[in-house]
């Protein structure tokens, strides 16, 4: 249909009949299709596969070492089993972390929908993408200033209390959650509140006249009309968040040794490419079987 | 089921008055309709009953409770959106049930309310569906249903046909005034349609800028209307301007214009609104008042036809006439036309 009147369109067009060369619809598809296919070849296909070739060979094709293709880079977690806890740290990390983003980043969206009063929408979305502005390296460094014994935090405390200890929890798993976290927000603000803006303010209102207080509508109104945004900022934070290296290095000290560190020591330091590849495939089967389940689990929730 | 009062409520935004000084009573069971231009003040009206907008001053009861500074969801009332406003993402009856769970009404009794208000407003054996799965007029019909199982104290609708077509316009209509009357609630209406609000109300509240300048029955409104206002934006009105003589209105052509209203002393200037409807072209001479007139345009609308006319004087006069004979005047034509004494209202301005 599309194709046919797009066709249809070009006999009409400005040059008359000299354009009256009519080209099969399947060609018209495929031009315009291209440009995607294209994109998606070169961004995510050959890079993919490249490392999905790496993750067979023997060693890094680098090297002076002959390369075989093997299977054993596959058995890294029966072969080294303390990865396997490494492994359940990051799920642990990625799932609190993703958790905090959630409740916080849903609440902001929530604040930032209601805020109607002149240029508060603007300001607030502005502080909200700032941690995303700024570099990196500089806002995880940022909070070991703020975590470490003796930082900011614990003067803040000092000043209310002059004779307690420290509270700084800097090199442990919460330091590594909360630079996560800081990090990370920003996406789940932003899903949550397209999700958010969306909704007609009538169905509020209908809401309230039937005698719902705010955490009613909030729970059995906002939180399952906004699910979409919750789920794909969700999936846009747990993904990246098993597999960041930065923060856990940064702020988890001796305790940050994560899947992403690990692979990262593969490709920067043991120069064990294939491992390393390997590795990250195995995370990511694992994580889309972490989201095959849940989706089932959702979607049989919502059929009720 | 109780009355609805407001009393001198304002509401300013900025510096602009939205609602000045607005005292009205909405009798129990009564349907009234309010009525006026964009930006009259009507929604805004109609949601500082509901609670939606704090009044600057004044006072809302509903029944014997000054509800002023109680919370929507504490005030008991039925609502009514133009945009429907169900929840997409529960089924009918989970909608139509939402409001009595918040009043603790749940499982089998819930169920039983439930039906009955799905019966009332015709759609029996639609609570499993989601709102998606039905048409504008069926999902209007919910949020009726979901709006009255409470149990309200009153019935608000802001303009809540105005999404639909004509068709099916009249046909909630007539929905809407069976169940009002079958259940005896106390509504308020939001209208721009003049004919839906003669048609469903009991009253009529026009209001312009800010204020309600004529409320009364339909019949008392359209036939007596207080300010040209009122008899210009409820149908269609002729004004005539004169001097009063003698008990009659003198025009500046001389014409006497006789009314069964009283009129000011003499001498003061008054206008007059004739409907277009109470006009008639006659082919002799007359009791009643009468004016000739040349006939600028002829408009076949079908039962009707309107006749634009225009006096020696350059007054501009509408006539609305039966098509009995079909079009037999033409433009060009002089006529006489002449109309009761009992149909001339001195208004206000
Ligand atoms: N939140 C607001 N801030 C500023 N002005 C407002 C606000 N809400 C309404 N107004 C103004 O108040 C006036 C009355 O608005 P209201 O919505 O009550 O009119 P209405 O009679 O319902 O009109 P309509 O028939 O177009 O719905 C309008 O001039 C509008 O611009
Ligand atoms: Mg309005």
């Amino acid at each position: 249909m599309q194709n046919d009147r797009l066709t249809s369109a070009s006999e009409r067009g400005p040059l008359g009949p000299r354009s009256r060369r009519v080209l099969p619809s399947w060609v018209s598809t495929m031009v315009l299709l291209l440009p995607t296919y294209g994109w998606l070849t070169l961004a995510v296909f050959l890079p993919l596969l490249t490392m999905f070739v790496f993750s067979f060979m023997s060693a890094t094709p680098m090297g002076k070492a002959p390369i075989v293709f093997t299977l054993k880079q596959y058995r890294a977690f029966i072969d080294q089993p303390y990865l396997v806890g490494i492994g359940i740290n990051s799920l642990l990390i990625g799932f609190w972390t993703t958790l905090f983003c959630a409740v916080l980043g849903f609440l902001a969206a929530v604040a930032l929908v209601q805020s109607t009063l002149g240029k508060t929408r603007e300001i607030l979305l502005i502080l909200i993408l700032l941690p995303f502005w700024t570099n990196g390296l500089v806002r995880v460094f940022s909070w070991t200033m703020v975590l470490r014994e003796n930082g900011f935090l614990d003067n803040l405390l000092h000043m209310i209390a002059p004779d307690a200890g420290s509270i700084g929890f800097l090199y442990t798993r919460y330091a590594i959650v909360v630079g996560l976290v800081h990090g990370y927000l920003p996406y789940m603000i932003l899903t949550c509140y397209i999700a958010l803006v969306a909704i007609d303010d009538a169905i509020i209102e209908a809401a309230s006249s039937l005698g719902a207080r705010w955490w009613t509508i909030l729970f059995k109104i906002l939180v399952p009309l906004a699910a979409p945004g919750l789920i794909s900022g969700s999936v846009l934070i747990f993904i990246p968040v098993i597999g960041s290296f930065m923060e856990p290095r940064i702020l988890g000290g001796r305790v940050g040794v994560t899947m992403g560190t690990v692979i990262e020591d593969q490709f920067t330091q043991a120069f064990n490419w294939p491992l390393g590849a390997s590795l990250s495939f195995t995370l990511l089967a694992v994580v889309l079987a972490i989201f095959a389940t849940f989706s089932g689990v959702l979607r049989r929730g919502t059929a009720v | 089921m109780t009355n609805v009062k407001v009393h001198s409520v304002a509401k300013t935004y900025g510096t602009t008055p939205v609602l000045s000084d607005i005292t009205t009573e909405f009798p129990e069971g009564s349907f009234t309709s309010l009525l006026g231009p964009s930006g009259s003040g009507k929604t805004t009206l109609l949601r500082i009953i509901a609670g939606f907008i704090k009044p600057d001053q004044g006072v809302v009861t509903i029944g014997n409770n000054d509800v002023t500074d109680i919370p929507v969801w504490g005030r008991n009332i039925g609502m009514m959106f133009q945009s429907y406003a169900l929840f997409p993402h529960m089924t009918i009856a989970q909608n139509v049930a939402f409001g009595l769970e918040r009043r603790g009404i749940k499982g089998a009794a819930a169920r039983k309310e439930v039906d009955r208000a799905l019966e009332m407003v015709r759609l029996p054996g639609f609570g499993s569906r989601t709102p998606k799965q039905l048409s504008g007029g069926q999902q209007q019909r919910v949020a009726l249903a979901r709006a009255i199982v409470i149990k309200p104290s009153v019935l608000l609708l802001d303009e809540p046909l105005s999404a639909l077509d004509r068709r099916l316009r009249q046909e909630m209509q007539v929905e809407l005034l069976r169940i009002q009357r079958e259940s005896g609630l106390t509504t308020i209406f939001v209208t721009h349609d003049q004919e839906e609000a003669l048609t469903l109300s009991d009253k009529v509240a026009i209001l312009d800028k800010g204020r309600i300048v004529q409320i009364g029955e339909p019949e008392d409104v359209y036939e007596r209307p207080l300010t040209r206002f009122a008899a210009e934006f409820l149908g269609d009105s002729n004004f005539l301007t004169g001097t009063v003589d003698n008990g009659a209105v003198r025009l500046a052509d001389g014409t006497v214009v006789r009314t069964t209203s009283t009129l000011p002393t003499s001498g003061s200037k008054v206008t007059l609104a004739v409907r277009p409807e109470k006009m008639s072209i006659v082919s002799g001479p007359t009791d009643d008042n009468s004016l000739t007139a040349r006939i600028t345009t002829v408009i076949y609308a079908g039962p009707v036809l309107s006749y634009m006319l225009e006096t020696a004087d350059g007054l501009p006069l509408k006539l609305f006439a039966q098509n009995r004979d079909g079009k037999v005047l033409s433009d060009g034509d002089t006529i006489t036309l002449s109309w009761a004494p009992e149909h001339t209202v001195p208004v206000g301005d």
